[in-house]
């Protein structure tokens, strides 16, 4: 039985695992036909022309993990920004940890969204937004039948909250190889802020394929920031997809960072419906070895004086390759819009490769809109001169392509995220260099 | 110090060096002047150990060690330090963070610790002090969008930081104005003293009138030609080279 056939055959018991709310019974079952009819993307699809799934999707995964694992804080703590007080969300191979998470429903909810799924309370919330944006892509179709956990945020009107939300999914490897399908929705109402933390850890060389779906409602003037660390093992695998609805003068910001695992196939997709609303897509790509990072973004401009910003940079060693894919679209309506894209790449390694492929649709004709792409090859003539300076070639390098990636972290308003992304990359570099800011 | 005894040396079978002789001692300043094409800064980036040029014949003696073989970082370590002519822009290392790592990494290679970041701060402070350097430039991008004289002055300021022994100025005084001229000087000579040495690299005697050679050689076609006191600098400036010319062909 393939992958396909398994998870269609145990959509039943799922659902009789499941308390059976009638609402949300409906969208799952209409996911799963979705799913059935579509199947797994192929590379025929042209979103999918650069990322094969075919290898990872033989796995024999575990569709739902028999056991509840445990994990002491001191084993998993440096996959967290621990150096910050936060708010924590924390599963273990897809089921909620309250011993490692650290919720409130003081005056604000982040929790769990399987008790948001469940509880009358949440009711009206869940049928504004639960898969109000996150569309009919047969992968986002087989996380939304599945969908039974996740991070549920929800932030009331001009509440602004002052500790960042780390969302951690560790798999502990009990299962030889397993599939996780995490549903996060945030929510931040009119003239809120929050900001979040992403990371989906695996603990073991066992095989990990994650289909996490989020989606992130920004109401006026609400400012969402969210980050994503992507550091895995080299048997996992993500898909994360994420969708974004924002409403006038909201400000929403996806920062990337993508060093780890497998492959990695992000698709982030924004919706814009408002004036003067602000969309941020900035990402860092350090991979090597066989590494596969794909970036498939979408700016859906719908309304006058609106902004987008998209700044990837992509480092690509060894055999590693790469895709970014942007998509921005102007409607007719959408004057004065001003979209910007920009996706820049060194490869440092004669077998890697990149695909990058801006779309622009443009139908309204009073706009700025802007886009580029480059690949190139580190300067020898900036190596020597680091090196007369004393500095070997290795850190030459490393500090070479630093310099190259490092006005991404710019943007990025958690002091401590910023010093670990640039840990993490120095480490990917192989140096001991305290590249700072 | 350094002893270069008949090199020659070039880039794919063509000869640029073809047997040089010169000794620097410790605590002397020599001046290499020679017209366009004569071999200057190959000369340079040969002893800095820019691996282009390939070596034919003769050796560099570096303290008493055939320096041929060793790396580009390995004699920036030992204490050889280049200015180049054209400092390369590198956006998005800062110049303090670019200085850090080469005090760092040379440190790291010595086998001796990491400077505490005090020190630094102190040595970073001092420093831009002595070259009239504003401390906003410490936090720019290491050379991108600085004119041509803020870029020699950041060389001298990175030679005043690592300290070299031996130190080889190839035309820093080129695009300079009097003013940064200058200040690049007296930062030179404030660094002097007996222990290291200085070869200056120029086309023009002006900026020796502010860094006072021992001794001036005269390069053409790769050889050393003539070597006199400061005085074969102003006899050239006055004189051009055609006359040396003569004087060889004869």
């Amino acid at each position: 039985m393939d992958l396909k056939e398994k998870l269609i055959s145990s959509f039943l018991a799922f659902e009789n695992q499941v308390e059976v709310n009638s609402y949300i019974h409906d969208i799952r079952s209409q996911a799963i036909k979705v799913f059935e009819e579509k199947g797994f993307p192929k590379k025929r699809e042209e979103a999918w022309k650069y990322t094969s799934l075919n290898k990872i999707l033989k796995e024999d995964y575990s569709v739902f993990p028999k056991q509840e694992n445990a994990l002491e804080y001191k084993d998993v703590k440096r996959y967290f920004i621990h150096e910050i007080d936060s708010y924590k969300i924390v599963f273990i191979d897809g089921k909620y940890s309250s011993h490692l998470s650290d919720t409130t429903h003081d005056s604000m909810d982040i929790c769990l969204m399987s008790a948001a799924l469940n509880k009358p309370k949440y009711r009206l919330v869940i049928e504004n937004y639960f898969n109000k944006v996150a569309g009919d892509e047969s992968i986002t179709a087989l996380n939304t039948a599945f969908s039974k956990e996740g991070a549920y945020i929800h932030i009331p009107k001009n509440k602004l909250v002052e500790k960042p939300i780390q969302i951690l999914h560790f798999s502990t490897g009990n299962e030889s190889a397993l599939l996780l399908q995490p549903r996060n929705l945030v929510v931040a109402e009119e003239n809120s802020h929050v900001q979040i933390i992403e990371r989906h850890q695996s603990l073991t060389s066992n095989a990990v394929l994650t289909n996490c779906v989020t989606e992130i409602f920004a109401k006026k003037r609400a400012i969402v920031d969210y980050y994503k660390v992507q550091n895995d093992k080299q048997d996992a695998s993500l898909i994360d997809n994420t969708f974004v609805h924002q409403k006038q003068e909201s400000h929403v910001s996806v920062h990337t960072f993508s060093f780890g695992g497998k492959l990695v196939r992000n698709n982030l997709n924004y919706y814009q419906n408002g004036e003067r609303i602000n969309s941020t897509l900035k990402g860092i790509t350090v991979i090597g070895d066989k590494q596969h990072v794909d970036h498939n973004t979408l700016v859906h401009h719908k309304e006058p004086n609106c902004e987008s910003h998209q700044d990837y940079k992509g480092i690509f060693g060894d055999f590693s390759t790469g895709v970014f894919n942007g998509k921005v679209i102007v409607e007719k309506e959408a004057q004065k819009t001003n979209a910007y894209q920009a996706n820049n790449n060194l490869l440092v390694d004669d077998k890697a490769s990149i695909n990058t492929k801006p779309q622009l649709e443009i139908f309204a004709d009073d706009v700025k809109c802007s886009h580029g792409c480059t690949i190139g090859q580190l300067d020898n003539r900036a190596l020597f001169y680091m090196r007369s300076r004393g500095i070997p070639e290795r850190e030459a390098r490393a500090l070479l392509m630093y310099g190259f990636a490092n006005n991404v972290l710019e943007s990025v308003k958690i002091r401590e995220l910023k010093q670990r992304i640039t840990k993490i990359i120095a480490t990917k570099l192989g140096v001991d260099i305290g590249f700072d800011l | 110090m350094l002893q270069i005894k008949n090199l020659h040396a070039g880039v794919e079978d063509k000869g640029i060096l073809r047997g040089i002789d010169l000794e620097v001692k410790p605590g002397e300043v020599h001046a290499i002047m020679g017209p366009n094409g004569s071999g200057k800064s190959t000369l340079a980036s040969v002893v800095a150990g820019k691996e282009e040029y390939e070596i034919t014949e003769g050796e560099m003696i570096y303290q008493g060690e055939n320096i041929d073989e060793l790396s580009v970082e390995e004699r920036s370590q030992k204490g050889i330090f280049m200015s180049f002519q054209y400092p390369v822009e590198i956006p998005g290392v800062t110049v303090t963070n670019f200085i850090k790592t080469a005090i760092n990494e040379s440190r790291k290679a010595r086998g001796e610790k990491e400077m505490p970041a005090n020190e630094m701060l102190k040595l970073l402070r001092d420093k831009s002090e002595l070259l009239e350097i504003d401390r906003k430039f410490l936090s720019r991008s290491l050379n991108e969008g600085f004119s041509g004289g803020e870029k020699k002055r950041n060389e001298i300021f990175q030679m005043a930081v690592l300290e070299p022994t031996l130190a080889i100025l190839d035309e820093t005084d080129s695009g300079l104005d009097i003013d940064a001229l200058k200040i690049v000087a007296n930062g030179v000579n404030k660094l002097k003293s007996k222990d290291n040495a200085v070869v200056v690299i120029t086309h023009y005697q002006r900026l020796l009138d502010y860094i006072i050679p021992d001794y001036v050689h005269v390069l053409m076609d790769g050889k050393i030609v003539k070597s006199g006191s400061k005085d074969l600098a102003i006899e050239l400036e006055k004189r051009g080279y055609d006359w040396i010319k003569e004087e060889v062909n004869a």
